[in-house]
């Protein structure tokens, strides 16, 4: 009996606190970056955004989803209801999932797994359901074109993100979250000779696929200018117009828990985690879980101006983008990135056997 | 060590139950989705096994990639469900024959299969510890160099799949006025304005 409580009970209520606290934070988080989002789209058109809820409108988000709460759900006659209803849960259940792997602080992980990225990639390529069962099970013509479209573009840049995904691990020789952050505290900088800085980090070293994979996660997590799954000038809103009150929200929040998974993935894999851009004080002071938010924070701001700055793309360029132009420079990344690891010696390591 | 067989008997009675589903579910669009499902609880099984790697392949090809496609097709069919049912009992001969035929075969491979003694040995030896070596490290030290052979013919085999269907779907109209992006991005204000002096009153033709 005791043996079944310090190996089963124990670990099972520290894995249940650890993933509390987690999600906690990362819903806070998302509050204020959605609060952020209409700041920075209003002022960049001279509005003031949201600012009457709170001080400078700060409460703005708990506002909004006490109205989501409160507000009747509709489901349309004509809809397939279970599936229209597990829709908006399936896109949250499985975005907030992915977070299980994502280590924000050394050590500071729910589940430190072996193949921690192909996690994250897995359940990313799963998220397109969400979209595609909400489309289809709504019975609307609207919602079925949007979901038509959400499928083939998110199938269609996930390719290119396997493959920056792939070359960063062929620098690394990992595919352990921590171990991929970890190989960034040495790199182009230190090799010339300068101390530990933000210069090891893979972005400069694999700067083009930095790019790519940043517009990569805009199209994969349906962000402007990719945002053609709810195209409100042409089809209302697309996959979700049926939606209303508390399942509209829980896709809202999937979209914005993807969101900032793209960006902390962007953190782990481009701008080195947890790690400070200067290794030394007063940058060491300054624990590395405030980092990785201020870095995710930073990834979001350039998404947020992403949304407000560029129009949408037209859907067949939409297309061209990913297969005729980042799916033959990421294969190509991924020869050269072989070849000047295998010609030189550098990068990772890989795990004996 | 009670919550292995534990969640080995929850996986394994959802994924029989959902590949049932499969082929019980009168919509064509459940039937996909309990596909996914009986994948995923698959994917669970080999994570119970200790091979997080294939778990994680089988989500990530099957579940993000081929099911999304199977139900982008599924979803385009305006399937009349009365019609369907009604041609059941004509084709029925004909299906429960080729149902019979495979699982004679299948009957035939779980009875008459000899395994070679190589491979008997491969399997009696112990299997190391998952710290020493990971099943990915392990999976690429036999692919890219026991069975590398196979491994690039079956590249060869998509790659002549893929350009079939290439092949098969492009057509270049003739008449059709197509973007040129390199064309569009190379103007400049001297090849693609004309400043004209029109005399008031007369047109340009004029």
């Amino acid at each position: 009996m005791n043996a079944f409580f310090s190996d089963y009970v124990l670990p099972g209520a520290l894995i249940i606190v650890q993933s509390a606290v987690l999600m906690a934070a990362l819903l806070l988080l998302i509050a204020y970056l959605l609060y952020a989002d209409r700041k920075i789209w209003a002022a960049v058109q001279l509005r003031r955004g949201p600012n009457v809820v709170g001080p400078w409108g700060l409460f703005q988000s708990f506002a909004d989803l006490l109205k989501f709460f409160l507000k009747e759900p509709v489901i349309p006659a004509p809809a397939n209801k279970t599936i229209f209803l597990l829709a908006p849960l399936v896109s949250v259940l499985l975005a907030l999932s992915a977070w299980a792997v994502i280590p924000v602080n050394a050590g500071w992980v729910v589940a430190d797994i072996n193949v921690g990225i192909l996690y994250v990639f897995a359940i990313a390529s799963l998220e397109v359901y969400g979209v595609i069962m909400g489309g289809w099970a709504s019975n609307s013509k609207y919602a079925f074109l949007g979901a038509l479209r959400s499928a083939a573009q998110m199938v269609s840049y996930e390719v290119s993100i396997g493959f920056v995904i792939i070359a960063v691990l062929l620098a690394v020789g990992s595919l352990n979250m921590t171990d991929i952050v970890m190989s960034q505290s040495v790199g182009l900088g230190t090799m010339m000779g300068l101390p530990n800085s933000f210069l090891d980090w893979h972005w400069l070293a694999l700067f083009p696929l930095f790019v790519i994979f940043f517009i990569s996660g805009l199209a994969e997590t349906n962000r402007p200018p990719f945002d053609l799954p709810e195209a409100e000038s042409e089809l209302v809103a697309g996959f979700m117009v049926e939606y209303a009150s508390t399942p509209y929200m829980m896709f809202m929040l999937g979209e914005y828990v993807a969101i900032t998974l793209i960006c902390a993935l962007t953190t782990i894999l481009f701008l080195g985690g947890w790690l400070p851009p200067f290794d030394f004080a007063p940058f060491t002071w300054v624990p590395g879980v405030v980092w990785f938010v201020l870095k995710v924070c930073a990834v979001f701001f350039m998404f947020a101006l992403v949304k407000a700055f560029v129009p949408r793309y037209r859907y067949d360029q939409l297309m061209r983008l990913g297969w005729k132009v980042f799916l033959p420079i990421s294969l190509a990344a991924i020869v050269v990135v072989a070849l000047v690891l295998q010609l030189t010696g550098w990068g990772g390591v890989p795990a004996a056997g | 060590m009670i919550l292995q067989p534990l969640f080995f008997y929850l996986f394994s009675f959802v994924c029989v139950g959902a590949a049932f589903m499969v082929i019980a579910a009168r919509n064509p669009v459940h039937s996909v989705l309990f596909l996914i499902l009986a994948f995923i609880n698959a994917a669970g099984l080999f994570i119970l096994l200790g091979a997080e790697f294939l778990a994680m392949i089988l989500v990530v090809v099957y579940v993000g990639a081929v099911a999304v496609l199977f139900l982008f097709v599924v979803m385009m069919l305006d399937v009349d469900f009365a019609e369907l049912r009604e041609g059941f009992l004509q084709y029925l001969p004909v299906g429960a024959l080729v149902g019979i035929i495979l699982l004679i075969e299948l009957v035939l491979v779980l009875f008459g299969t000899v395994v070679a003694p190589e491979t008997v040995a491969t399997g009696a030896a112990p299997t190391p510890p998952v710290e020493e070596v990971s099943n990915i490290a392990a999976i690429g030290a036999l692919l890219y160099t026991r069975y590398i052979f196979f491994f690039q013919m079956a590249g060869l085999v998509l790659l002549v799949a893929m350009i079939g269907a290439i092949v098969l779907t492009l057509r270049h109209k003739e008449g059709v006025k197509r973007q040129n992006i390199a064309a569009q991005v190379a103007r400049d204000p001297a090849t693609a304005v004309e400043v004209v002096d029109v005399e008031s009153g007369r047109g340009l033709s004029g």
